[in-house]
């Protein structure tokens, strides 16, 4: 399939399309025999919600692994920001403001909404614990500012009532609900969603959509999501990549897609859910 | 009040400040397992460890000097000073209890994430007796006693006032007194140190789910150092009473012979269970052995702890204030 030309643009809605964020070159990802990842590239621009479909299996969750550096691909190589990176640990990718959230949801168990919301916001607090001892004045300033981060993500994703609720006490539509806050808390420049609709009913999927679409538009985040819901991902993204196999079948804006003869069959062949 | 109430109550009191101990050690293995699922066995030779360090650098003792005397021929024992401050002293421990856990994360557990718990305790028990070597060969193996200005002997109000009570004077420890009130502050410490600072809810995200923690730019590697680094302190905390009390010598490492019980009843994953805990089996085997001891010739501290985490296991597997465990089907 040949790729569009797709210059930095506003959309119809008003939204800013901007350079390339993050390019992924000559991916390739092997778990032994398995090959997950099969020599894949594709970019991601500043200010779009870029989309990965594909059927079950087809490879999706391995490349948001690799973007977010739990998964090592054994080729390829990932940019960032016009630089090359490095092999990197989860958490440096982390605090390059990069957030994510799970296909099967990792939350703190343990701890309340607020504390799971909280702990999004580490990283925008300074650095050493003998400050936060000896400059009082300082570390409770800090605090207020990231409670004032924590309340305000709360109300955008109206989720106020449960705020005190232990998170394991939580259906699970709504444990998708506080992933998603610990991941915006942050302030992440680049959302990664792994199936954030998955297993939720019809109601809370248009809630859901209604989240991703005001993240992007009133945050400018940056978005890319897995999803299986073809009708979905076409009403949310700007750009569709699909994935068949471990391979890259499509690339291109949703009508392109959505016309693609090899996408078509991809999904007839294999439709499962 | 009739006599032997009155020595039970002494008796209880005594239990109680033992129990404090006990709550101690077991605080370092709770520190270490909620945050990495290690069981700790070499928690008791840290503590030994820690206070052969501490009495060693205060007396300015050459370390290794049995090992550079052999190799080089030489006679170095002792450093131009002879008594270290004891805060200074604390503190180079405290330094060198951090290195400890750096060493640690660095050479062994690094290289075993994602391992099986029976082989993360394997390497703890190999730890363990590595150290003791160790401490052996840095130190020497001779009892010291270690000194650190901790008023000692028995505490003069307590025995004036229970005195005019009861008509009988309880013989309580100052350093008993003083032991509980650290492992109070130290306690309130952690707690406050886990609830406020970044590193304290990095560690508590740690302790919850590992995936979860890396999402939020929390590195695992750090966290662990740092649990270590917290059950180094606690046990040099803990080397400190022990020590000051009988002595710097190898029994001192059976002291994680006690916490084990103490763990049984309070739980592995929590710290209120693990001082709550101790504090039950302080009492309990101090009364156990007041009681029935005389009965079936004394020495019942030996086994009594265990019988009682036993029972308590029976009924309650997840111990005082662990989490309940719901088998999935
Ligand atoms: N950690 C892993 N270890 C081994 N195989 C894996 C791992 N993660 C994914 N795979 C394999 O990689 C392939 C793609 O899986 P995945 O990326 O989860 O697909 P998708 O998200 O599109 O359903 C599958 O064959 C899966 O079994
Ligand atoms: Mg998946």
């Amino acid at each position: 399939m040949t790729m569009m030309h797709y210059e930095p643009h506003v959309t119809s809605d008003g939204r800013t399309i901007g350079n390339t964020m993050m390019e992924m070159k000559n991916i390739t990802l092997r778990f032994g025999g398995v090959v997950a990842i099969k020599d894949i590239s594709f970019d991601i621009r500043e200010g779009e919600i870029r989309a990965i479909i594909g059927p079950n299996g087809a490879g999706k969750s391995s490349m948001l692994n690799v973007i977010s550096g739990f998964y090592k691909p054994q080729e390829g190589e990932v940019w960032y920001l016009g630089e090359k990176r490095g092999p990197m640990r989860p958490f440096e990718v982390a605090r390059q403001g990069i957030a994510r959230t799970f296909q099967n949801i990792a939350l703190f168990e343990g701890m309340t909404v607020l504390d799971n919301i909280m702990t999004g916001r580490l990283n925008h607090m300074s650095a050493s614990f003998l400050d936060q001892a000896i400059w009082w004045g300082k570390a409770e300033r800090e605090e207020v500012a990231n409670r004032e981060k924590a309340e305000e993500i709360i109300d955008f994703l109206e989720i106020q009532a449960i705020r005190k609720t232990p998170v394991g006490r939580l259906p699970y539509g709504l444990k998708k609900r506080v992933e998603l806050a610990r991941a915006l808390v942050a302030e992440p420049s680049l959302l990664l969603l792994d199936e954030p609709m998955a297993g939720m009913n019809v109601e809370e999927k248009e809630d859901m959509s209604r989240f991703i679409l005001d993240v992007n538009d009133e945050f400018g985040t940056t978005i890319a999501l897995i999803e299986h819901d073809m009708g979905v991902v076409m009403d949310l993204s700007d750009r569709v990549v699909v994935m068949d196999y471990g391979k890259k079948i499509g690339d291109g804006t949703p009508d392109e897609v959505r016309n693609n003869q090899e996408v078509i069959d991809a999904y007839l062949g294999v439709a499962h859910d | 009040m009739p006599e032997q109430l009155v020595f039970a109550m002494e008796v209880s009191l005594n239990g109680l400040m033992t129990g404090v101990m006990y709550a101690l050690v077991a605080l370092g293995f709770v520190l270490i397992y909620k945050a990495s699922g290690i069981f700790n066995y070499a928690q008791g030779v840290m503590a030994l460890f820690a206070a052969m360090t501490l009495v060693g650098i205060q007396e300015g003792r050459v370390p290794f000097s049995h090992l550079i005397n052999a190799i080089f021929g030489t006679e170095v024992h002792h450093l131009p000073w002879h008594s270290v401050p004891a805060l200074f002293a604390i503190l180079l421990t405290v330094g060198v209890m951090i290195a400890f856990a750096w060493l640690v994360q660095k050479v062994v557990f690094k290289h075993l994430v994602g391992q099986e718990p029976i082989i993360l305790f394997m390497a703890t028990i190999g730890l363990a007796y590595f150290l003791e070597g160790v401490a052996d060969l840095m130190w020497g193996s001779e009892i010291r006693t270690l000194d650190v200005g901790l008023p000692q002997g028995i505490n003069l109000v307590i025995d004036e006032t229970t005195f005019n009570w009861f008509g009988y004077g309880f013989f309580i420890d100052n350093l008993d007194i003083v032991a509980s009130v650290v492992a109070a502050i130290l306690v309130a410490g952690l707690v406050a140190f886990a609830q406020y600072t970044k590193q304290g809810r990095a560690m508590r995200a740690v302790a919850d789910d590992h995936q979860a923690a890396l999402s939020v730019g929390i590195s695992l590697n750090f966290v662990w150092i740092l649990v270590w680094s917290l059950a180094g302190f606690v046990a040099l905390v803990a080397g400190i009473m022990w020590g000051s009390k009988s002595g710097v010598q190898f029994s001192l490492s059976l002291i994680a012979l006690k916490a084990l019980p103490v763990l049984m009843l309070g739980g592995f994953t929590s710290i209120p269970g693990a001082i709550v805990g101790g504090l039950i089996i302080g009492v309990g085997e101090a009364l156990f052995e007041f009681t029935i001891g005389p009965m079936i010739g004394g020495a019942t501290e030996n086994w009594f702890a265990y019988v009682l985490a036993l029972v308590f296991l029976v009924f309650r597997p997840q111990g005082l204030f662990g989490e309940k465990i719901i088998e999935r089907v």
